[in-house]
């Protein structure tokens, strides 16, 4: 078994039976699914709506090179600058090497991600860069120095307590603060940061080819302030963020919202076409767009995982999937997470490494029902264990097995050969460990229904 | 190959082959928005709404409402006589101390109480974010029914920043409880003209 997935098992246990850990994303989890069924009101056709957002992003992957190229060409009229990066480390590079043509010293940077995938933060803290998380739940995970949770709620994991605690280990203050105070001091500390930084990064929910435009959706306003000041605007987005037009965020700001977190529409919904232009008083003065492939045109090439990168990231499958609530976000080890994570993290960084996770499913088909762009999720997880078969994953001893149980099943002569009694040790002998600890094997009767037939008729 | 022709080949190599897709009819309406759901919406988003006839209205109300605002940016000068002068000089970080900026919206959406604004109005890209309060001027004729019907007037080539503002900036980043003034703009009023 690969050492990622032995980890995998090991956290998983853990987290399983830790209560207090299901107690507080259980509390959370409710609350979102309130929220989500109030925000549905708002579509007077949501099969439709879904089904719509769906066709959107079908076509945007059908030309996406001339999307993406439209795309370039059209910012690029307005100042922008567009780099394209094959793989993490020529992302970073690419970032490492503006932020030395800026003398860059300190960076703010608002939830994003494509930049938790290139582990941006560790590689610029590596090179003397500080790069501060200005989204309340990513700043609370880097003062507790982890990576996020969750794709949107990034400290789902964490009381109201825990975080009180944790604001007054790292920052000194009060050990009883509310959620209003906590989120107050985090306001007053990065105001200071905002002024200062040198430069801005964000990522995007959407890139948009007919106007060259980011669209960036936010509540709390951190993504405008950490590209208000800093001279420079740094975008880390992957090519599948891909939208037409800019009509179709008629569509997906209210689907984003609602499915991410069970709002009409986010607060603050940004486009940004460009960095300042001739007359305007303020806004950076150079913007950087970095259009980031890392594994996603592999899941292009597969006909059947493609519909995978529809994906918009508002979580939803997360929140829904029974196991993703049982043994929590950082089990998984992976930037994405819950099923849409175990969908594509094989595909991203390899099947041999992460194949593991496509098995950590029920198949109960509960993403695929509350998917914003109907990705068939669950299908796609038989589809990668498909695949790992065809392509030699899969170790000698499951397909010896396989191979038994088959050639057993479909032998009448075979199954008749040995009573209740011997398939039941052989269960035991050869089954036990992949059924698991925690239920119980299936127990073969002491005769079977053609014993029994046989001698009804005598 | 450079990076961008390296990608762009591999995307042609495996995109799909062009497929009819079903044709979904458009979402769009043809009558005005409803002033009274979009009220509605707003006050749900944390919001407060006032209906106006005259701008003379709004210098009365911001100070029967507000208690701790003193330092006031407006965009017309007939929104609010006496406010600060000479704030658009500077790179932003001159507005770092504004307690309440006053502006016009292009347009409001019933449906989710969002208001759509670009730098051509507000001048300083940076005001309506940086300001502790927002108001939003809006006239009541520009209220339209959905996100679709808004998307279908917006955007012209020159805009270089636009966004849709839909009540005061806010989080429910700990533990889901809601919180009010998270890095943006701690309250939102909009003034309804006409």
């Amino acid at each position: 078994m690969h050492q990622n997935a032995s980890s995998f098992l090991e956290k998983s246990e853990k987290k399983a039976g830790d209560l207090g850990h299901r107690q507080t994303i259980n509390f959370n989890i409710g609350k979102y699914n309130t929220a989500v069924k109030a925000g549905k009101q708002q579509f007077a056709d949501l099969t439709t709506a879904r089904e719509r957002a769906k066709n959107i992003k079908w076509r945007a992957l059908d030309n996406l090179d001339k999307h993406l190229e439209e795309f370039e060409q059209n910012l690029t009229k307005r100042g922008g600058k567009v780099i394209w990066a094959e793989n993490a480390q020529q992302a970073l590079d690419e970032i490492l090497a503006i932020c030395k043509a800026k003398q860059c010293k300190s960076i703010v940077k608002s939830k994003s991600m494509a930049t938790e995938e290139v582990h941006l933060n560790s590689f610029l803290a590596k090179h003397d860069i500080e790069c501060v998380e200005t989204d309340l739940g990513e700043y609370i995970q880097q003062l507790d120095g982890e990576p996020p949770y969750h794709i949107v709620t990034p400290a789902m994991h964490k009381s109201k307590e825990d975080v009180a605690r944790l604001f007054a280990e790292k920052l000194g203050t009060p050990p009883d603060l509310t959620p209003q105070q906590l989120t107050l001091v985090a306001r007053e500390k990065l105001r200071q940061k905002y002024l200062d930084a040198e430069i801005g990064i964000t990522g995007a929910n959407f890139i948009i080819a007919d106007i060259g435009g980011v669209a960036v959706t936010e509540n709390e306003g951190n993504a405008r302030l950490s590209t208000a000041f800093p001279k420079t605007h740094i975008v880390l987005v992957g090519i599948e963020k891909m939208l037409p037009s800019i009509n179709d965020l008629a569509l997906f700001w209210p689907l984003l919202a609602t499915y991410g977190t069970g709002q009409n529409v986010t607060v603050y919904n940004s486009i940004f076409s460009g960095p300042r232009q001739e007359g305007e008083t303020d806004g950076p003065e150079e913007m950087y767009v970095i259009l980031m492939d890392n594994g996603r045109t592999n899941i292009l090439m597969d006909t059947e995982a493609r519909e995978s990168l529809y994906c918009i990231r508002c979580g939803s499958c997360l929140n829904a999937c029974p196991v993703y609530k049982n043994i929590g976000g950082h089990s998984y080890g992976t930037t994405y997470s819950g099923p849409i994570g175990s969908v594509i993290t094989p595909h991203l960084r390899g099947m041999e490494s992460y194949i593991h996770l496509s098995y950590a499913s029920s198949l109960c088909g509960n993403c695929t029902e509350v998917c914003p762009v109907r990705i068939n999720i669950h299908e796609l997880l038989l589809h990668n264990r498909h695949k790992a078969v065809e392509e030699n994953y899969t170790s000698g001893g499951e397909k010896m097995s396989w191979f038994g149980w088959k050639q057993a099943s479909l032998s009448r002569r075979m199954m008749n050969l040995v009573s209740g009694n011997v398939k039941n040790l052989f269960m035991k002998k050869f089954f036990a460990k992949a059924w698991g600890d925690d239920r119980e094997l299936p127990v073969f009767a002491s005769k079977s229904f053609n014993q029994l037939w046989k001698e009804r008729r005598k | 190959m450079s990076s961008r022709e390296q990608i762009l080949a591999a995307i042609k190599r495996n995109q799909p082959e062009q497929q009819e897709l079903p044709v979904l009819d458009s979402f769009r309406h043809t009558e005005a928005g409803d002033p009274a759901a979009f009220r509605k919406v707003v006050e749900t988003l944390g919001g407060q709404v006032y209906e106006i006839t005259s701008y003379t209205e709004i210098q009365p109300l911001v100070a029967e409402h507000y208690t701790d605002v003193t330092r006031v940016v407006s965009i017309r000068p007939e929104y609010f006589p006496g406010a600060i002068t000479g704030w658009q000089e500077g790179d932003g970080r001159q507005l770092e101390q504004v307690d309440l900026a006053i502006i016009p919206g292009q347009l409001g959406v019933a449906e989710n109480g969002a208001i759509w604004i670009t730098e051509q109005e507000i001048e300083v890209r940076v005001l309506p974010f940086i300001t502790q309060h927002l108001a939003i001027v809006l006239p009541r004729t520009e209220i339209l029914p959905t996100m679709h019907d808004a998307y279908a007037r917006i955007w012209s080539p020159s805009a270089g920043f636009g966004v849709f503002i839909a009540g005061p900036s806010k989080t429910a980043d700990i533990e889901q409880s809601l919180v009010l003034g998270a890095h943006g703009a701690k309250s939102l009023t909009v003034f309804l003209i006409g």
